[in-house]
């Protein structure tokens, strides 16, 4: 790029860069006002949940936190649709490969218990979703060329699990009277379990198949040699 | 008040750096890791406005959100990236199909080794 040009347009973004800051302080200035956080925070109680995060996450707003599912589903299904993953990285060598046996155990269990405090504490189903698409990524960075995932067929279904639960639970509660996913009191907490426990799966397997980085797989091509005349030899790079 | 402008201070210039990057560099690959210092950015001003001074407890909306925003970014720099190894793919396959042999040649090997560099075949 022009060399002017991209100083003209540095000048630019410092100007912009001091007129958000100066409202940003005047903001920080002003007098708060009404804010949604007393009122999130009174009605924690009746959530189901103590960590208001989560409270804000799953009941309050819920709609919020299924779209962004159906977002990662569909970040997914892009990548998915612009051809097979590439092939995997090297086995790894002998420290690594220990390395990674205990890692990947680790990161699942804490991926279990951050699911769990969750509902009390930091933590929740995208932290603990986090965890299982880094374990997915190390270990495909340590030879796994599947990031340790199962089949499509079973990916696939992992994948909508989140977003089929979430929205299987909010179409029973319209259906039962309540109101899409407006939870009957006293069954809020276990509702929210399963949604988040269906979710962390989905956002684990979702965040490891995008590190993959296209459709898997079989973990035997069935080549046979026959076919091998036919196939374009670019494909097989 | 002071740490709460310092740290939403940070984002606007995290933010503004990452506005410059995004429109001055031209490889794709610079555009979205600015893309991703823009979104980082945002999400200090929304950690830094749940601030509501010391000894009451945070806005857990603000807080809901960048938590949300975190997994859309992760996932949408996904979608980026493959379109980008698509397209990287694309450019070295009709480099090498081009009728010149020397030029399909050199572009062929200057594009492909950088792509990946320690992938087996």
């Amino acid at each position: 790029m022009n060399r002017d040009l991209s100083l003209l347009i540095g000048i630019l973004a410092a100007l912009l860069a001091v007129l958000l800051l100066g409202v940003f302080h005047s903001t920080l200035a002003l007098d708060p006002g009404q804010r949604l956080a007393s009122l999130a925070l009174e009605r924690l109680p009746e959530s189901g949940v103590s960590n208001p995060v989560t409270a804000v996450l799953l009941n309050d707003r819920a709609y919020d936190t299924l779209l962004e599912l159906a977002v990662l589903l569909a970040a997914l299904l892009g990548i998915w649709s612009l051809g097979p993953a590439r092939p995997g990285f090297q086995p790894a060598g002998p420290a690594l490969a220990a390395m990674v046996d205990w890692v990947v155990p680790l990161a699942i269990l804490s991926g279990g218990y951050l699911l769990w405090v969750g509902g009390h504490a930091p933590g929740g189903a995208f932290q603990a979703g986090a965890l299982l698409g880094a374990a997915g990524v190390i270990l495909r960075l340590a030879g796994n060329a599947s990031a340790g995932l199962p089949s499509e067929v079973w990916q696939r279904w992992l994948i909508v699990l989140g977003a089929g639960v979430f929205s299987l639970i909010g179409l029973l509660l319209a259906l039962t009277g309540y109101g899409f996913l407006s939870y009957p009191p006293g069954q809020a907490k276990w509702l929210i379990l399963l949604i988040e426990t269906a979710a962390t799966i989905a956002i684990g397997v979702t965040l490891a198949a995008a590190y993959v980085g296209g459709r898997p797989r079989m973990a035997q091509p069935p080549r046979s040699p026959l076919a091998a005349p036919t196939a374009d030899p670019e494909a097989k790079r | 008040m002071t740490a709460a402008f310092l740290y939403g201070g940070a984002g606007i210039l995290l933010f503004a750096l990452g506005l410059w990057s995004l429109l001055v560099h031209e490889p794709l690959l610079r555009k979205l890791i600015a893309l991703n210092i823009m979104g980082a950015g945002v999400f200090h001003v929304f950690i830094a406005v749940a601030h509501r001074g010391d000894g009451t407890p945070p806005d857990p909306v603000p807080h809901a959100l960048v938590l949300t925003g975190i997994v859309v970014a992760v996932s949408a720099t996904a979608l980026a990236l493959a379109l980008h190894n698509r397209l990287e793919q694309e450019a070295s396959d009709s480099a090498k199909s081009t009728p010149a042999p020397a030029a399909g040649l050199v572009s062929g090997l200057s594009i492909r080794p950088q792509s990946d560099p320690i992938r087996h075949e």
